[in-house]
């Protein structure tokens, strides 16, 4: 399509009225136009100011979300300090328990959470643990456990008696040795 | 020094873009922790799991969980032999203290522990509509406690039922698969209590995670996985009923 070049003096409308008063109503149309432009141009201002101070600078860097939140939930302190780290202070239990049945049991599974032993073993003394209370955690009798899992009614098995009279701990099965 | 205007002009695009990069800064807790080098899932192996509830009660320790909340939970499937469509299911307190013994005879008897399935193309982030939840570079489904709103639409859109919305914080709460333990080199809380080794936490992108030999030699399952979530928490001798 092709836009013929508006002749000077004919077809615009504006030259069709009289002489002053087109003049005028020409000038107040440019008007309205300069101020409603003003007020889109400080609308936009305006939106783009507030944006950059809301929006978290952040914000976009690995996705539609905080990049720093990343790094603040990672910033959560450690409450389970992780069998390697027991294992540097405690190098006689692995040794036994990694022979026997609980070889693939960590330390925290019984011994409860202790990152803050862990960092300060002179003051954080890790809880003394009731076998008649720990070792039925697992042991106890299900028909929904794995078949081949060792399990007792615990009445029947021992009348009461702590576990650890008969098996120890870190090495469970009876006559296998080792360290209470 | 002697530099031309043409030469000035070429070198600032070149200097805004550093400027930028010092005004990040670096986010990263760990300092030898990259972001682009791992894609973590986790391993269930439901034949070893014995439902004592010990990674249910560490999860609560390790992430300050509010009382009668879970981020993970055991669940008992009891699948009698005549209707193997409907499961019986029992999930006493999330199986935090274990659970009581069994009190239908016969069929087919199972612990299958849940928690949120990271997955790739989560339900749940799509949703948010602030972008506090989202993926993590490495695979990990994150709240961004900061952000959220609280609408809980996201809580609605998991088929996994994994989030919750915590009372005192009024934001949406859900598993960080240990966030603040794997970027230390440490395993989540629930694997490292785990007496059985039922839980494995698995880095998909690292060659020599012993994820990618039993992904090839056992019949791995997801759950829902018509749903197309791409979960990353892979089930090892997964029942057909469980859901």
């Amino acid at each position: 399509m092709t836009i013929e070049p508006a002749q000077e003096g004919s077809g615009r409308v504006e030259d069709r009225a009289d002489g002053d008063g087109a003049a005028m109503n020409r000038f107040k149309d440019a008007e309205h136009l300069f101020r409603v432009a003003l007020v889109f141009a400080a609308g936009a201002l305006a939106f783009v100011v507030v944006r950059a101070i809301l929006v978290p600078k952040s914000f976009g860097e690995y996705g539609h979300y905080r990049g720093t939140a990343i790094a603040e939930i990672a910033a959560q302190p450690v409450v389970f300090a992780g069998h390697e780290s027991c294992e540097t202070c405690h190098p006689e239990v692995p040794a036994v328990k990694n022979k026997g049945k609980h070889a693939k049991v960590n330390c925290e599974a019984c011994h409860g959470a202790l990152a803050k032993h862990a960092e300060d073993p002179g003051t954080v003394e890790p809880a003394k643990l009731e076998t008649a209370v720990l070792c039925v955690k697992c042991h106890s009798k299900n028909g929904a456990k794995p078949e081949g899992f060792p399990q007792v009614d615990a009445k029947e098995h021992s009348a009461g008696l702590a576990c650890d009279t008969c098996h120890k701990p870190h090495s469970p099965v009876i006559g296998a040795g080792g360290k209470p | 020094m002697n530099m031309s205007r043409r030469q000035v002009l070429l070198l600032l695009p070149a200097a805004a873009v550093a400027w930028e990069s010092i005004l990040a800064g670096t986010p990263e807790a760990s300092p030898n922790y990259k972001l682009t080098e791992h894609w973590w899932g986790m391993l269930v192996d439901i034949s070893k799991c014995i439902g004592c509830g010990n990674c249910v009660r560490a999860c609560a320790t390790e992430n300050n969980v509010p009382e009668g909340y879970f981020r993970t939970w055991v669940e008992r499937y009891h699948v009698s032999d005549f209707n193997q469509a409907e499961p019986v299911v029992d999930s006493p307190d999330g199986g935090k203290e274990g659970f009581p013994p069994m009190l239908e005879e016969g069929g087919k008897n199972f612990f299958v522990p849940k928690m949120c399935n990271h997955c790739a193309d989560s339900p749940c982030t799509q949703v948010c509509p602030v972008g506090a939840t989202f993926i993590s570079p490495d695979g990990v489904v994150l709240v961004d406690k900061q952000y959220c709103i609280g609408c809980r639409y996201c809580i609605q859109a998991c088929p996994y039922g994994c989030r919750f919305l915590n009372p005192k914080t009024e934001t949406a709460e859900k598993c960080t698969l240990c966030y603040h333990r794997i970027t230390k080199g440490l395993t989540t809380a629930c694997c490292e209590a785990c007496p059985t080794g039922a839980r494995q936490l698995a880095d998909l992108k690292n060659p020599s995670d012993p994820i990618h030999e039993f992904l090839r030699t056992h019949a791995v399952q997801v759950l829902k996985p018509h749903m197309a979530t791409g979960a990353k928490l892979y089930y090892n001798g997964l029942d057909g009923s469980v859901r």
